[in-house]
């Protein structure tokens, strides 16, 4: 009998180890993780997370058509567990983090050189059952051969204010051949720091695991733990937390619209941009006490409310937002050199944004019609009435519209919450029991998959966090080919993808 | 586009004054600075912004000092590109590891005089990330600081104050 196309038949039939949340995890053996990695390699199910232990490794698979998530465990009795990047290379990054950090390897993996390891540390493979000593191996970049192309080394310290990583081009005069990205400089240990840390203090890791999306990931990680307790939150405690993921959502919105505009030398959309996000930032800081709203949501609710007046402060923020923003679309619209620099540039094909799983507006403007808070109605968004917009041009131009669009729907979003917020606590107190979860939830740049397991007493046994970016990052590379040097920086500005959040 | 720029003509300016405060921390740091080395300065830094392997919080704030409301330049305060045209070292993060060798390099390529500010939690100490196989613990664990601006992030107003702390003279 052919194994089924469904996700929640293929983990049917094989023994559950009980408790992930909503979400199942099973442990397999080697042929049904094969027959895993052929229904990610025909595509029926996208690869969600891959992630190490001591001795086993997890895939996370996303059924889409049944928005279904499960988890498999492959234990990893001699060191080593079958390639997935061998047949699906989506997984490749992946694989090489999880032989840097465990020293579990990927058998048949086609690409074998460190990624998150850069020879740097004291020790090599930090979080296996005992660190072994420092190996360094020198890093070769891939090559392209060819009549007068040259390499362009770029990093890992930016001209501007942006995060850490390297990019190789090759390049035939202005037109970039190939480009490779080499990460990891922000590396710093999160998912060791995790381990048998409280959950206030992994609230806070999570926190920081990309500054940017903080909300995003202290949701994420509080409803992991709350899961893995099976404890349920206040009601209104969802509600704050969707009302600040979605101030977060516009802030970050803003400042990329701006921005992608700034690196094709479009100032004044920069400026005007930059002072709407510093208006949802105070409003945030009126509201929640800090800026970005780091900290504000921990295991079993939130740490503030919003009281009337706050209430009436994010309303006037709506109102200013309302008043301004549809004079910068239409700036934006009609503006030919702007449009020029946009339009057909750094196209991403909707087969590899598929193929990849890409979230967030990098996926949605390239036709794959996916976001968390649709697809798994976590509350309050069952509640809320939205729209998620998805174009299928894939270009620069395609992403700046996904994210206006949706800076709309964070607008109606907020209207919503503060219209119907139910009144009640807002924070419940966590057992301090043993348990696993997860959780995904949609962050401004996709989604982001946390995955917990607590000891005993209550501490963290293991923490994985896998941010948006791991299966964004890799389609980036293949968007510049062709395009001209010059257009990397609004390419990249466009993808904007995490750095920290990527490198952990 | 017209409309936009001729309303933003007649628009008083959202840029706001910054306000003081005592911070003794900043100021005793300041007073510590060389006045020699102020006279040299005047009133006018380049500042080149180093991540060394920051979350990107402190980024997103160091960011918002070029909005209309800080309006950074108007102190006589830039950022630049290269280190060879920076009198400054903003340096954010914990300094991984994997960021040591390219922050020395950065240091050694900015002209002396030259000061090194540590800005935000992490980058003092190390913050929640001391401790880490990963980090070096702090800026001063590479190189020498000359001012550290505390904050995850620090707000907008306490990296100005930060900075101008560098440029006045000390009463």
């Amino acid at each position: 009998m052919a194994e089924p196309h469904k996700l929640a038949e293929f983990i049917a039939t094989r023994s559950s180890t009980g408790g992930h949340g909503r979400y199942p995890r099973v442990e397999i053996d080697v042929s049904s993780w094969q027959i895993a990695i052929g229904q990610l390699e025909s595509q029926n199910w996208i690869l969600f997370g891959l992630w190490g232990e001591r001795d086993s490794v997890n895939m996370a698979l996303l059924d889409e058509s049944a928005s279904d998530v499960a988890i498999v465990t492959l234990p990893c009795v001699e060191g080593s567990f079958p390639s997935v990047a061998k047949r699906h290379s989506p997984a490749s990054r992946l694989e090489r983090a999880i032989r840097d950090l465990f020293g579990l390897e990927a058998e048949g993996a086609p690409d074998v050189r460190p990624w998150l390891d850069h020879g740097c540390w004291d020790v090599s493979q930090p979080l296996r059952k005992a660190g072994i000593e420092k190996i360094v191996q020198p890093y070769r970049f891939l090559s392209a051969e060819g009549e007068s192309l040259h390499q362009i080394a770029v990093g890992p310290i930016h001209a501007g204010i942006i995060e850490p990583g390297h990019f190789r081009f090759h390049a035939n005069g202005e037109t970039i051949v190939r480009l490779e990205a080499r990460l990891g400089y922000a590396h710093k240990g999160t998912e060791s720091l995790m381990r048998g840390s409280s959950l206030e203090r992994g609230a806070k890791l999570a926190g920081r695991v990309s500054g940017d999306s903080t909300v995003a990931y202290a949701a994420a990680f509080a409803r992991a733990t709350e899961a893995a307790n099976a404890v349920d939150v206040p009601v209104r405690a969802h509600w704050l937390r969707a009302l600040m993921a979605e101030l977060e959502r516009l802030a970050n919105h803003f400042g990329d619209i701006g921005a992608i505009c700034n690196d094709a030398s479009f100032s004044l959309m920069h400026a005007h941009c930059s002072v709407l996000r510093e208006r949802v930032l105070r409003a945030a800081d009126f509201c929640f006490g800090h800026r970005l709203m780091r900290d504000c949501i921990v295991p079993g609710g939130v740490s503030s409310d919003v009281d009337a007046t706050r209430v009436g402060m994010l309303r006037a923020l709506l109102a200013e937002i309302g008043r301004q923003f549809p004079a910068l679309i239409e700036l934006y619209d009609n503006t030919a050199s702007l449009q020029d620099r946009t339009v057909s540039t750094g196209i991403l094909k909707p087969e590899l944004a598929r193929q990849f799983g890409a979230g967030g507006f990098v996926g949605r403007a390239s036709g794959r019609n996916f976001d968390a808070r649709k697809a798994f109605a976590y509350p309050p968004y069952d509640q809320l009435s939205f729209e998620v917009p998805v174009l299928s041009e894939g270009d620069v131009n395609a992403r700046v519209w996904i994210r206006i669009r949706e800076v709309q729907q964070s607008v109606s979003l907020i209207e919503q919450i503060l219209a119907q917020m139910p009144a009640g606590p807002i924070r419940s107190q966590l057992p301090n029991a043993s348990g696993e979860g997860l959780a995904i939830v949609e962050g401004f740049r996709g989604d982001i998959l946390v995955s917990v397991r607590l000891a005993e007493d209550g501490t963290i046994e293991r923490c994985h966090l896998r941010d948006p970016s791991w299966f964004q990052w890799p389609l980036l590379e293949a968007v510049i080919e062709g395009n001209i040097v010059a257009d990397f920086p609004l390419c990249n500005k466009s993808f904007n993808c995490s750095y920290s959040g990527h490198d952990l | 586009m017209r409309k936009l720029l001729l309303q933003s003509l007649i628009r008083a300016p959202l840029t706001e004054i910054l306000t003081k405060v005592d911070d003794a921390e900043i100021a005793d740091l300041a007073s510590k600075l060389d006045v020699a080395s102020r006279r040299r300065l005047g009133r006018s830094l380049s500042i080149r912004e180093v991540d060394a392997g920051s979350c990107n919080g402190c980024e997103l704030e160091i960011h918002a000092l070029n909005n209309a409301f800080y309006d950074l330049e108007r102190f006589g305060l830039k950022f630049v590109a290269s280190p060879r045209h920076a009198d400054v070292l903003f340096v954010t993060g914990p300094v991984t590891k994997n960021m040591c060798q390219a922050l020395e390099r950065t240091y050694s390529a900015t002209p002396s005089p030259k000061w090194v500010v540590a800005v935000g939690d992490c980058a003092i100490d190390g913050g929640l990330f001391a401790g880490s196989y990963a980090v070096s613990g702090g800026v001063a664990e590479v190189l020498p600081v000359n001012l550290y601006i505390r904050g995850c992030p620090p707000r907008p107003q306490d990296l100005l104050r930060g900075l101008l702390a560098l440029l006045e003279t000390p009463t």
